[in-house]
C-alpha cells in the first residue's frame, strides 16, 4: 500500500505546483515590469505583459486599452480571467482540498489563507502606488508555499509528481519570456544594444530573478544574445530552460526507476532528446536558426511530453476533462 | 467567568459533575473577555486551516466553521464507563439484528418487531438477503446521539447506523482547545481521542474479505469536494493513512475484484469505508442516474470479494419506528436490560399512538421517521398554533411515517454566548468503531443549541459544538 498512488492524485498534485508555479511567474513579471518597463518617456508599457501570455485578444474584449490599473486588475484579481492570479491560486487550491490526504496540513493551511486573502481584495489594494509591496506579498506568498513543501512534503511518489510540474512550468514560462523579445534578436536588428533595448533584456532578466546570477556568470555585460542565451541554455540556473529539463528528466527517471512505474517512456525519451539538444547547442546557432522557431520546437516538444505524461500515469479520460487549461 | 452563570432548573454538565471542581476553579479563573478573545482567535484559526464544511448556494461556495463553543463538557470516567458500555451493548444488538433481518428473521417470526416494519421500510435491501458479512459485522461505525434529561439519566435518542459524520470535529475540537486553552488543561488528566484513525483503520483490517491477509488493502471512497462533509473524508483518510477515493477511480472487474486506478496501473482495494448512501454506491443495482457509485459494486460485494463499511441496508436499522423496538432486541438478543434506555416513544402506526399523540401534540416531539438533520421536526411546547395544525395534518396523512416522544428538559452546559456565559441545551455522540469487537472514542461529539431554551443541536439548524471531556 505505501507506495500506491492514485492517478487522479498525481495529476492533482502536478497541476497544483504548476499552478503556484504560474501565479509566482505572474506576479514577477508584472512585478519588473511595474518597476523598470519605462521607455524613454517615462511612459509604462504592458503589451509585452499581454503579449507573453496570448491574452492580447481577451484582453482586448474586456478593457478599452492597457492601462496599468486594467492590467493588474485582469491579472491579479480578476476571477472571471481563468489565467489571473487569483483563478491560479483557486485552481491551486481545489487541487490541494482534493488532495489533503496526501499534502501536510502546513502545505493546505497557507495556500487557503493565501486563498483567502487573494478573494478580498478590493481596488485601494490593487492601486499603483501599492502595487510592488503588492506583488512582492504575492510573491513571497508562492515562495513560502515552495519552502513549506519543501519542508514537509513526503519524497514519495508525490513529491516527485509535484517537482515534475514545478520544473515542465518552469521551462514553459521561461520560453515564453524569451520569445516575448525575439524580434530584436532578428537578423540585422538596427537598434540591437541600442540603450532601450539592453535596458529591455535586462527587465527580462530581473523577471526571472536572473539579474545578478548572469552578471556574475557572463562576462561582457548585459547583451541580447547573452540573456537569451543564459535563459535557454545555463544548466545551473534554476529557472533556465536547460536546467528545468535536465531537473524533469532526473524526476521522471526516479518515478520510472525507484517507484517502478511502467508508463512514461515517450515523455522520458523526449526530455532527454530535448535536454541533449540544449546541452550541444550554442545560442549563436540558436540565433541564426531563428530564436522564434527554436522557442516554438521547444514548447512543442514540453507540451508533448506534459500530454505523454497525463495519458501514462493520470487515468483514462478525454484531454478535454483533464487540467490543461489556460496555461498561458 | 462563572460567577453570574445560573442553568435554571435544567441539568447542569458541568455544576453537577463532580469530579469537574478542578475543571471549574480554573474556567472560574479565567476573565470572559479573555475566553471571548481566545475563542475569537480560535475560529479564525479553524477558518484558516479550513476545518470547515461547504455550504453552495448557486455557484458560490462558502466554508463555513461549525460553530466552536470553548467552555468544554466534562464526563467523569464513571459516567463514561456507563455511556460506553451502553452503547456497546447497543451496537452489538444492531449488528445482531442486521444480520438477522437478512438471514433468518427469527425476530420477526417471534413476532418481537412487527414484519412490515421492517419488510416494508425503504431502507430494507432485498439484495442484502442471504449475504455472509466477515464477523457479522454491518454497523462499523455508529453514532448514537444520547441525551440526559432533568434528573441526569441518559438516554439514547436516536441510532445513526449509515454513514455518522461529526468524529473530525471531536479531534480538531481537542487540539484546538490544546493550542487556544493550554492553561485549562493544567492538571487534568484526559482520555486522548487522536487514535481514532488507527482504530477505525485497524478495524477495517479485521473486516477484510477471508481474513484479508496481513496487509489488506483499504480506502475511503467520497463523494468528492463539492459534498459538505469533504473536509471530515479527507481527515479520515489522512488519519488512516489510506487513498481517499471517488467512484470514478475505482472499478469492478470479471472477476467481481474492485480495483483503484493508480500511477502504476490498477491496483485491488479489499476494504471501502464508503461516505456515499446506499442508493448512491452502484448505479447497476441502485439508482442508475448516480455518477458518485462504481458499476458492479454491489456484485464484487455479494461475492465477497470486498467489505463496505458500513454494510449495505443497515438504514432500516436506525430508522426511528424500528428505534421504539431496540429495548426489546436488546433483550431478544442477548437476553440483558438496555444499559442506556430509549426515550419513550410512540409509534404512529399503531392507533393507540397516535391517538395519543394527536391528543397531547403540544406537550410532544414529532418526528419524521426516516428524516435526518433535524428537518421537519415539531418541537411541541415551542410551537406556534399554525405549526401545531401543520403537524396534525402531516401525521394524520402519513401516521407511519411518524413517531412522537415526550419533549425532555435536556441537560445544559455553560456556553459562551457573546460576552456572558449562559447555559444551553446539549447532547452527545459517541462514536463506536466495530470490527471483531467494539471499541467507542471517549467522548465523543458534544453539539450545542446555541440559540436560548432551543432544543434542536444539529449543525443545520444553528447548532454548534463543544469538546468532550472524558477526565482520567
Amino acid at each position: 500500500m505505501a507506495d500506491v498512488l492514485l492517478a487522479r492524485s498525481a495529476e492533482g498534485i502536478f497541476w497544483l505546483a504548476r499552478y503556484i508555479e504560474r501565479a509566482e511567474n505572474l506576479a514577477r513579471i508584472l512585478d519588473v515590469n511595474a518597476t523598470f518597463a519605462r521607455d524613454q518617456r517615462g511612459g509604462q508599457d504592458w503589451q509585452p505583459v499581454l503579449q507573453l501570455n496570448a491574452d492580447t485578444e481577451r484582453f482586448a474584449a474586456r478593457h478599452p486599452a492597457p492601462t496599468a490599473e486594467a492590467v493588474i486588475h485582469f491579472y491579479v484579481a480578476d476571477q472571471e480571467n481563468p489565467t489571473s492570479i487569483v483563478s491560479a491560486v483557486a485552481a491551486a487550491r481545489e487541487n490541494a482540498r482534493a488532495l489533503r490526504p496526501l499534502i501536510s496540513t502546513e502545505m493546505w493551511a497557507q495556500l487557503n489563507v493565501v486563498h483567502n486573502w487573494l478573494g478580498q481584495l478590493d481596488d485601494a489594494a490593487l492601486a499603483p502606488g501599492g502595487l510592488v509591496r503588492l506583488l512582492n506579498r504575492i510573491k513571497e506568498a508562492c515562495q513560502t508555499h515552495t519552502g513549506i513543501t519543501e519542508g514537509t512534503l513526503h519524497r514519495d511518489q508525490v513529491s516527485y509528481f509535484y517537482r515534475l510540474g514545478r520544473h515542465l512550468q518552469r521551462a514553459d514560462q521561461t520560453t515564453r519570456l524569451v520569445d516575448i523579445k525575439y524580434h530584436a534578436l532578428l537578423p540585422t536588428p538596427s537598434d540591437v544594444g541600442s540603450p532601450v533595448d539592453v535596458l529591455q533584456w535586462d527587465v527580462v532578466l530581473r523577471s526571472a530573478a536572473a539579474h545578478h546570477a548572469y552578471l556574475r556568470v557572463v562576462s561582457g555585460g548585459v547583451t541580447p544574445a547573452g540573456v537569451a542565451g543564459f535563459l535557454l541554455l545555463q544548466p545551473h540556473f534554476p529557472r533556465a530552460l536547460a536546467f528545468c529539463v535536465a531537473e524533469a528528466h532526473r524526476l521522471l527517471g526516479v518515478l520510472r526507476a525507484r517507484h517502478e512505474l511502467a508508463g512514461g517512456a515517450g515523455a522520458a525519451k523526449a526530455l532527454d532528446a530535448l535536454h541533449a539538444r540544449l546541452s550541444v547547442t550554442s545560442i549563436d546557432a540558436v540565433i541564426a536558426g531563428g530564436l522564434h522557431e527554436f522557442v516554438d520546437d521547444v514548447q512543442r516538444e514540453l507540451i508533448a511530453a506534459s500530454d505523454d505524461l497525463a495519458s501514462a500515469f493520470f487515468g483514462p479520460g478525454p484531454a478535454g476533462a483533464r487540467q490543461s487549461q489556460h496555461q498561458g | 467567568m462563572l460567577s453570574d452563570y445560573s442553568p435554571g432548573g435544567s441539568y447542569c454538565e458541568l455544576s453537577q459533575a463532580g469530579s469537574a471542581h478542578a475543571i471549574r476553579d480554573l474556567l472560574s479563573a479565567l476573565p470572559v473577555a479573555e475566553m471571548r478573545r481566545r475563542a475569537t482567535e480560535a475560529e479564525a484559526d479553524l477558518h484558516d486551516r479550513g476545518v470547515t464544511f461547504t455550504v453552495y448556494s448557486g455557484k458560490d461556495a462558502i466554508d463555513r466553521v461549525l460553530p466552536f463553543d470553548p467552555i468544554p463538557r466534562v464526563l467523569s470516567s464513571r459516567e463514561w464507563q456507563h455511556v460506553e458500555s451502553g452503547v456497546q451493548q447497543r451496537v452489538a444488538s444492531l449488528n445482531l439484528l442486521l444480520h438477522d433481518i437478512y438471514h433468518g428473521q427469527s425476530i420477526l417470526a417471534d413476532r418481537v418487531i412487527p414484519a412490515e416494519l421492517v419488510l416494508g421500510n425503504p431502507n430494507f435491501r432485498e439484495a442484502m438477503r442471504g449475504v455472509d458479512l466477515p464477523h457479522g459485522t454491518y454497523v462499523h461505525v455508529c453514532g448514537t446521539d444520547i441525551v440526559r434529561d432533568s434528573a441526569g439519566t441518559f438516554f439514547v435518542l436516536e441510532d445513526n447506523a449509515r454513514t455518522p459524520s461529526g468524529v473530525s470535529y471531536v479531534v480538531e475540537n481537542r487540539h484546538m482547545m490544546q493550542r487556544a486553552f493550554p492553561d485549562l488543561l493544567d492538571g487534568v488528566g484526559l482520555q486522548p481521542v487522536d487514535e481514532y484513525g488507527q482504530r477505525l483503520l485497524a478495524a477495517l483490517r479485521e473486516v477484510a474479505p477471508g481474513g484479508g491477509g496481513a496487509d489488506p488493502s483499504v480506502v475511503l471512497l467520497s463523494p468528492g469536494p463539492y459534498n459538505s462533509a469533504f473536509f471530515e473524508h479527507a481527515f479520515l483518510a489522512r488519519e488512516m493513512g489510506v487513498p481517499l477515493v471517488e467512484g470514478r477511480d475505482l472499478l469492478v472487474g470479471e472477476d467481481d475484484r474492485v480495483r483503484m486506478r493508480t500511477t502504476g496501473g490498477l491496483a485491488r482495494v479489499e476494504v471501502i469505508y464508503r461516505r456515499i448512501d446506499d442508493d448512491f454506491l452502484d448505479p447497476e443495482a441502485f439508482r442508475p442516474d448516480s455518477l458518485l457509485g462504481v458499476p458492479g459494486l454491489m456484485r464484487a460485494y455479494r461475492a465477497g470479494k470486498v467489505t463496505l463499511a458500513n454494510a449495505v441496508g443497515t438504514g432500516v436499522a436506525d430508522d426511528k419506528a424500528i428505534y421504539a423496538y431496540m429495548p426489546r432486541a436488546i433483550r431478544y438478543y442477548l437476553g440483558e436490560e438496555p444499559i442506556l434506555p430509549n426515550v419513550e416513544t410512540y409509534v404512529c402506526r399503531e392507533p393507540d399512538a397516535l391517538r395519543y399523540t394527536l391528543d397531547h401534540l403540544a406537550e410532544l416531539v414529532v418526528k419524521p421517521v426516516g428524516g435526518s438533520g433535524g428537518y421537519g421536526v415539531t418541537v411541541g411546547p415551542q410551537a406556534s398554533q399554525g405549526e401545531l395544525e401543520a403537524c396534525r395534518a402531516r401525521l394524520l396523512a402519513d401516521p407511519a411515517g411518524h413517531i412522537s416522544q415526550p419533549c425532555l428538559d435536556l441537560s445544559v452546559s455553560p456556553t459562551l454566548v457573546g460576552d456572558a456565559v449562559e447555559p444551553r441545551h446539549v447532547d452527545l455522540r459517541p462514536f463506536a468503531v466495530t470490527g471483531t469487537g467494539t471499541w467507542v472514542l471517549p467522548g465523543g461529539l458534544t453539539r450545542v443549541a446555541l440559540r436560548r431554551g432551543s432544543l434542536v443541536v444539529n449543525s443545520s439548524q444553528g447548532g454548534g459544538s463543544k469538546d468532550t471531556w472524558v477526565l482520567g
